[in-house]
C-alpha cells in the first residue's frame, strides 16, 4: 500500500513501520483470522483495517485519538501474520505502533494507575504474590469494585500454590547431552509454579544441564506490547547481562516470554546493545522445539489411552511459528491420541494482560475457546504458555468443567513418573 | 450531525459508523489506487434493515455501495465520495441447508468457503472457488459473478445460484429464480447476477450444492517456457480431458507463492501448469493415464503427482496465495483480469511478454489456463513518478490485446471502477445505452454503485432520449 509516511520524523522505528505499511496489499485475508473481527465485524477491528488507521496516524491525516480505540483491542495474537500472502510483519508494526503513541495519549488518571500497577506487580513474582493474596481478600467486595478491577480479581486461582525458589543449577541425568540456559518467567512461577519444576524434571532426565541464571528479570514482553517501550529496555537489558554466558540453547518454557526474547533485536533497533540483542535471539528456543531437536529420551507407555487436545498459543503458533514439535512430543507418549481443536488458530483472549484491559472481548474469546476445547472429548488440555492455561481453566470452570489443563512438559513429566 | 444523518442513526442506532476513525479503513477495497470517505456505513441485520438504509437514501437522493469483505479488485465495492457504504458483514448467516434437494440459503455476508464446510457433513459442497474463498462473501460473490480455478468444469457462480431475495433501488423487495432449476419466464437472475451491485442488493441467497468429487488427482508440470505450459493447455483440451481445473504459473508467481506458503513448487521452472481431474474414482483413474500420455508429449521436463490430499492442499495453498504474494517482489502491483479464447493463449502470453519489455515493467502471469482468463499482475513502484501511469498504460494495452484476440476486459473481477474506461473497447455505443436504460428502469438517480461500470461514472439525467431515437432510426409511442 502506498503511503506519505516520513520515517525521519516518525522516530527510531519508523522505517520498520513505513516497511509493514507498503507490504500490506490490502487484499482481506487476514480477516477471517483476526478474533476481534470475528467478535466485532467492523472493519476497524481487523488488521487491515488497523493498518489502514496507523498509517492514516502516521502520515499525520487522522488523529490519534480517532484510532486508539481500535489499535487497543488488537489482541497481538498475531494470527494475522500467519494468514498474511503477502508478509506484513504486523508483530513488529504493532509493537512500534504502540511504543511510538504511548508516550502521546491523555489517559484518565485511574487507567494510568491500574496499568501501572499491572507493570509494577506482574513481572516480580514477590509482588506479584502480594497483590494476589490482597486480591483474594479483596474478593468479596467484588461487586463494589469498577469493572477494570474486577477482572483481575476473577481471574486469580482461589488458592496459590507455596513458593518455590528455583536451584541455580539442576544437573543431567546419564550422559549430559546438553548445557542450556533456563528462562523461569515472571507471572508463571507464582501462578503455576509447576510448569518450571516440570521442564527441569524433563530437560534433567533427557541429559541436559539446566542453569537457571540469576539476575535474570521478566523479559519485558508485557511492558513492550503494551508501549512500554523504556521499561522494557531496563528489564530486558538486565537479562542481556544474565544470560551472557555460553550455553547450547537459551530456553523458555512460555510462548509469551520466548517470542518476546526473540523481539529484542527489535526493541534494541537504533540501541548499543543491537547486535547483542540479536545473538541472544538467535539462541532462544522453546522447550518442545529444543527436545525435538534433542531427540526424546523413551517415554513409557500410559496405563490407558488419553485424549488429548493441544492448544496453539499465539505466541507459539503464529509468533514463533512453532506448531509441530508441541504435538510431536505429545505422539511420543505411548497411549497419547492427539485431537486438533476447532478453529484452533483463534487466540483464546488471555493475551498478555488484554484480559485484564478488554475483559469483554477477552471473555467472549475465552467462552468460545473453552467450547470449541469440549467439542473434540478430550479428556485433557495441553498447551505451552501460562497465559492460555489460566485463561482456558478460568473459561472451562465457567462452563462448569473440570477438564485439566495442563503444560506440555508436565505431562511429559508425568509420563516419564508413571503417573498416567 | 446533519438532521439527515440523525435521522439515519435513529434506523440504526447500533449500527452505523460515522466517525472518521471508523470510517478510514472503509475507504478502499483490495484496490487500493482508489480510495473515497462515505458520510457514513450501515450496519443492517436484516432485509428490513436494508430496505430502511436504501429507502433513507432514495429519499435524500444519496449514492450508496453494498460492500461485503472488500476484496474486490476492481474497486467494484470502492464508496462514492459523500455516500453511504451498506456493509452486510452482520448479515452473515446460514439460513436453510437442504441435503435432499441439494441448496443452502444465505445471507449476502455469508462466506464463500463457509458454505462448503457446512455442506461438508452431507457430502456436498459449493464449486465456484475464487482465490479469495476464505474471506469472501456470498453476496460480493454474485454481484460479481465470481469464478475460480474449477469454473473450467462447473461454470461461474451463475451457475450455482438458484435464487436471490433482493432489495431494489427503489427500496421494493423482489424475488428472482426459484429454488429449481427450471424457472419460468425471463431469466431476471441471470440478469442480476454479476451486475455489480447496480441493480439492488440480495439479502438472501439460495445456491446450489454438488456432491462432493469421490476422486481427484492432481498433477504439476514443469516447463522452461510459458508458451509450452500455454500449448499444453490446448493439448489437454483437443484431447477430450475436461479436468477441474488447468492453471499456470510463471517463474515471478512461482517465486511469489514459494515465499509466501512454501508450496514446494519446482524454483527454477518457467512455467508451471497445474491439472486437476476430479469426479468418480474409476472415471479419474482412466483419465489420469490420458493425462500422463498429454504431458508427457507436451514437452514438460518435471511431472509430479500428489499422492495425499494435504499435497494437493499445498499445491492449491500456492496457487491461491499467489496474487497477494506478489506483494513481496512489488511496493504496488494491478492485478489484472483479461480473457482471450484458449487456442490465443500462447500468443497473448508470448505479447505480454514484449509488452513488459517494452514499457520496462516487470509481469507476473498467474491464471485459470483453462478458460484462457488471464491474470497479468503488473509490477511497479508507486513512488517512482510516473510508474503507476505506465503500469496502468499498460495495463490498458493488455485489455485492448484481449479484445483484439476475440476475448474481453473482464474474466471474472468485474468491471468496476478500474475498467469501466475500457468498456467502450467491448461495447458500442448501442450496446452501452441499453444497458444503461436497463439501469435507469430499476434506478432513475443512479444511486445503487454510483461511478462504477460505465465510463465516465457520473449519472446523466433521466430519460434522455436514445442516442438512436435522436438520429430519427427509431420512434417511440
Amino acid at each position: 500500500m502506498q503511503h506519505r509516511i516520513d520515517p525521519e520524523k516518525v522516530g527510531p522505528q519508523g522505517e520498520v513501520m513505513a516497511h509493514a505499511i507498503e507490504a500490506c496489499v490490502h487484499c482481506g485475508f487476514c480477516l477471517p483470522a483476526c478474533p476481534t473481527y470475528q467478535v466485532l465485524g467492523e472493519e476497524m477491528d481487523s488488521p487491515r483495517g488497523r493498518i489502514f488507521l496507523m498509517k492514516e496516524v502516521l502520515e499525520g491525516s487522522l488523529s490519534l485519538e480517532e484510532a486508539q480505540p481500535y489499535i487497543d483491542k488488537c489482541l497481538g495474537c498475531l494470527g494475522c501474520v500467519t494468514a498474511c500472502p503477502s508478509g506484513v510483519p504486523y508483530g513488529e508494526l504493532i509493537t512500534s505502533f504502540r511504543a511510538y503513541s504511548e508516550p502521546k495519549r491523555r489517559r484518565p488518571l485511574f487507567q494510568k494507575a491500574f496499568r501501572m500497577g499491572l507493570q509494577e506487580t506482574l513481572p516480580y513474582p514477590a509482588r506479584f504474590r502480594a497483590a494476589a493474596r490482597l486480591g483474594r481478600l479483596a474478593r468479596p467486595l467484588k461487586p463494589l469494585l469498577p469493572s477494570f478491577l474486577r477482572a483481575p480479581l476473577e481471574l486469580l486461582p482461589a488458592e496459590l500454590p507455596p513458593p518455590e525458589p528455583l536451584p541455580e543449577r539442576v544437573a543431567a541425568e546419564g550422559e549430559r547431552r546438553a548445557r542450556v540456559a533456563f528462562l523461569a518467567g515472571c507471572a508463571q512461577q507464582v501462578l503455576q509454579p509447576g510448569f518450571n519444576r516440570a521442564a527441569l524434571r524433563v530437560l534433567a532426565r533427557n541429559g541436559v544441564e539446566v542453569v537457571i541464571p540469576k539476575g535474570q528479570v521478566c523479559c519485558g514482553a508485557l511492558a513492550l506490547h503494551t508501549g512500554e517501550r523504556e521499561r522494557a529496555l531496563r528489564l530486558a537489558r538486565q537479562n542481556l547481562r544474565a544470560f551472557s554466558g555460553d550455553y547450547d540453547a537459551i530456553l523458555t518454557n512460555a510462548a509469551g516470554c520466548g517470542s518476546g526474547l526473540k523481539e529484542y533485536p527489535l526493541l534494541f533497533r537504533g540501541e548499543a546493545e543491537e547486535e547483542e540483542a540479536r545473538a541472544l535471539a538467535q539462541r532462544v528456543k522453546d522447550i518442545a522445539v529444543f527436545l525435538v531437536e534433542l531427540g526424546l529420551r523413551e517415554v513409557p507407555p500410559l496405563k490407558e489411552p488419553l485424549r488429548v487436545a493441544y492448544h496453539d498459543a499465539c505466541h507459539l503458533a503464529h509468533a514463533q511459528g512453532v506448531r509441530a514439535e508441541p504435538r510431536a512430543l505429545l505422539r511420543s507418549i505411548p497411549g497419547v491420541e492427539l485431537v486438533e481443536i476447532p478453529e484452533g488458530e483463534l487466540c483464546c483472549g488471555s493475551a498478555g494482560t488484554y484480559n485484564l484491559e478488554q475483559p469483554q472481548i477477552a471473555a467472549t474469546l475465552g467462552e468460545r475457546k473453552a467450547r470449541n476445547i469440549l467439542a473434540t472429548g478430550a479428556q485433557v488440555v495441553v498447551t505451552g504458555n501460562i497465559g492460555c492455561h489460566t485463561q482456558i481453566q478460568n473459561h472451562l470452570r465457567k462452563l462448569g468443567q473440570n477438564l485439566p489443563v495442563l503444560h506440555t512438559v508436565e505431562l511429559l513429566d508425568k509420563a516419564y513418573a508413571g503417573q498416567l | 450531525m446533519t438532521p439527515a444523518l440523525r435521522e439515519l442513526e435513529i434506523l440504526f442506532p447500533k449500527g452505523l459508523l460515522h466517525r472518521p476513525g471508523e470510517l478510514a479503513p472503509y475507504e478502499s477495497d483490495a484496490l487500493t489506487a482508489f480510495r473515497a470517505r462515505p458520510l457514513a456505513v450501515v450496519l443492517p441485520e436484516s432485509h428490513e434493515e436494508v430496505v430502511a438504509a436504501v429507502r433513507w437514501c432514495q429519499k435524500h437522493r444519496i449514492p450508496y455501495v453494498a460492500r461485503g469483505s472488500g476484496t474486490s479488485l476492481s474497486g467494484g465495492s470502492l464508496p462514492v465520495e459523500g455516500g453511504i457504504v451498506i456493509a452486510l458483514n452482520r448479515m452473515n448467516r446460514l439460513l436453510r441447508l437442504d441435503p435432499k434437494e441439494r441448496t443452502a440459503v444465505v445471507q449476502p455476508g455469508f462466506i464463500n468457503l463457509q458454505v462448503s464446510l457446512a455442506a461438508a457433513p452431507y457430502g456436498l459442497y459449493y464449486a465456484p472457488d475464487p482465490s479469495s474463498q476464505p474471506v469472501s462473501t456470498i453476496g460480493g460473490n454474485l454481484a460479481f459473478n465470481s469464478g475460480g480455478a474449477h469454473c473450467l468444469k462447473y461454470g461461474m457462480t451463475s451457475n450455482h445460484v438458484l435464487g436471490a431475495k433482493v432489495v431494489l433501488p427503489d427500496g421494493e423487495t423482489a424475488s428472482l429464480g426459484s429454488e429449481s432449476l427450471e424457472g419460468v419466464g425471463p431469466d431476471w437472475l441471470g440478469l442480476f447476477v454479476g451486475s455489480e451491485g447496480l441493480l439492488g442488493i440480495a439479502t438472501e441467497v439460495t445456491l446450489r450444492l454438488l456432491p462432493k468429487p469421490e476422486a481427484y488427482h492432481t498433477v504439476l508440470a514443469a516447463y522452461d517456457t510459458l508458451e509450452k505450459a500455454g500449448e499444453a493447455v490446448a493439448a489437454v483440451v483437443a484431447s477430450g480431458i475436461l479436468p477441474g481445473a488447468m492453471e499456470i504459473m510463471d517463474s515471478l508467481a512461482i517465486e511469489a507463492a514459494e515465499a509466501a506458503v512454501g508450496a514446494g513448487y519446482p524454483r527454477e521452472a518457467r512455467a508451471l501448469l497445474i491439472v486437476e481431474l476430479e469426479g468418480e474414482a474409476p472415471e479419474v483413474e482412466a483419465e489420469a493415464h490420458h493425462l500422463e500420455q498429454v504431458i508427457r508429449s507436451s514437452g514438460a521436463y518435471e511431472v509430479r503427482v500428489a499422492q495425499s490430499e494435504a499435497e494437493r492442499m499445498k499445491i492449491w495453498k500456492g496457487r491461491k496465495a499467489a496474487f497477494s504474494a506478489v506483494g513481496r517482489l512489488s511496493p504496488d502491483y494491478i492485478v489484472q483480469d483479461g480473457v482471450v479464447p484458449r487456442s490465443k493463449l500462447g500468443q497473448a502470453l508470448a505479447e505480454i511478454e514484449r509488452l513488459s519489455e517494452r514499457y520496462g515493467l516487470r509481469v507476473a502471469n498467474v491464471f485459470h489456463a483453462g478458460d484462457g482468463n488471464l491474470h497479468p499482475l503488473i509490477l511497479y513502484n508507486g513512488r517512482v513518478p510516473g510508474e503507476l501511469e505506465r503500469a496502468e498504460e499498460l495495463a490498458g494495452e493488455i485489455l485492448r490485446l484481449c479484445v483484439a484476440l476475440g476475448g474481453s476486459i473482464t474474466g471474472e473481477h468485474g468491471v468496476g471502477m478500474e475498467k469501466r474506461a475500457y468498456m467502450p473497447e467491448m461495447f458500442s455505443p448501442t450496446d452501452l445505452e441499453a444497458m444503461r436504460r436497463i439501469r435507469q428502469a430499476l434506478d432513475p438517480l443512479e444511486l445503487s454503485n454510483r461511478g462504477k461500470m460505465f465510463p465516465g461514472g457520473e449519472p446523466r439525467p433521466p430519460s434522455g432520449p436514445h442516442p438512436l431515437e435522436r438520429a430519427g432510426v427509431i420512434v417511440r409511442e
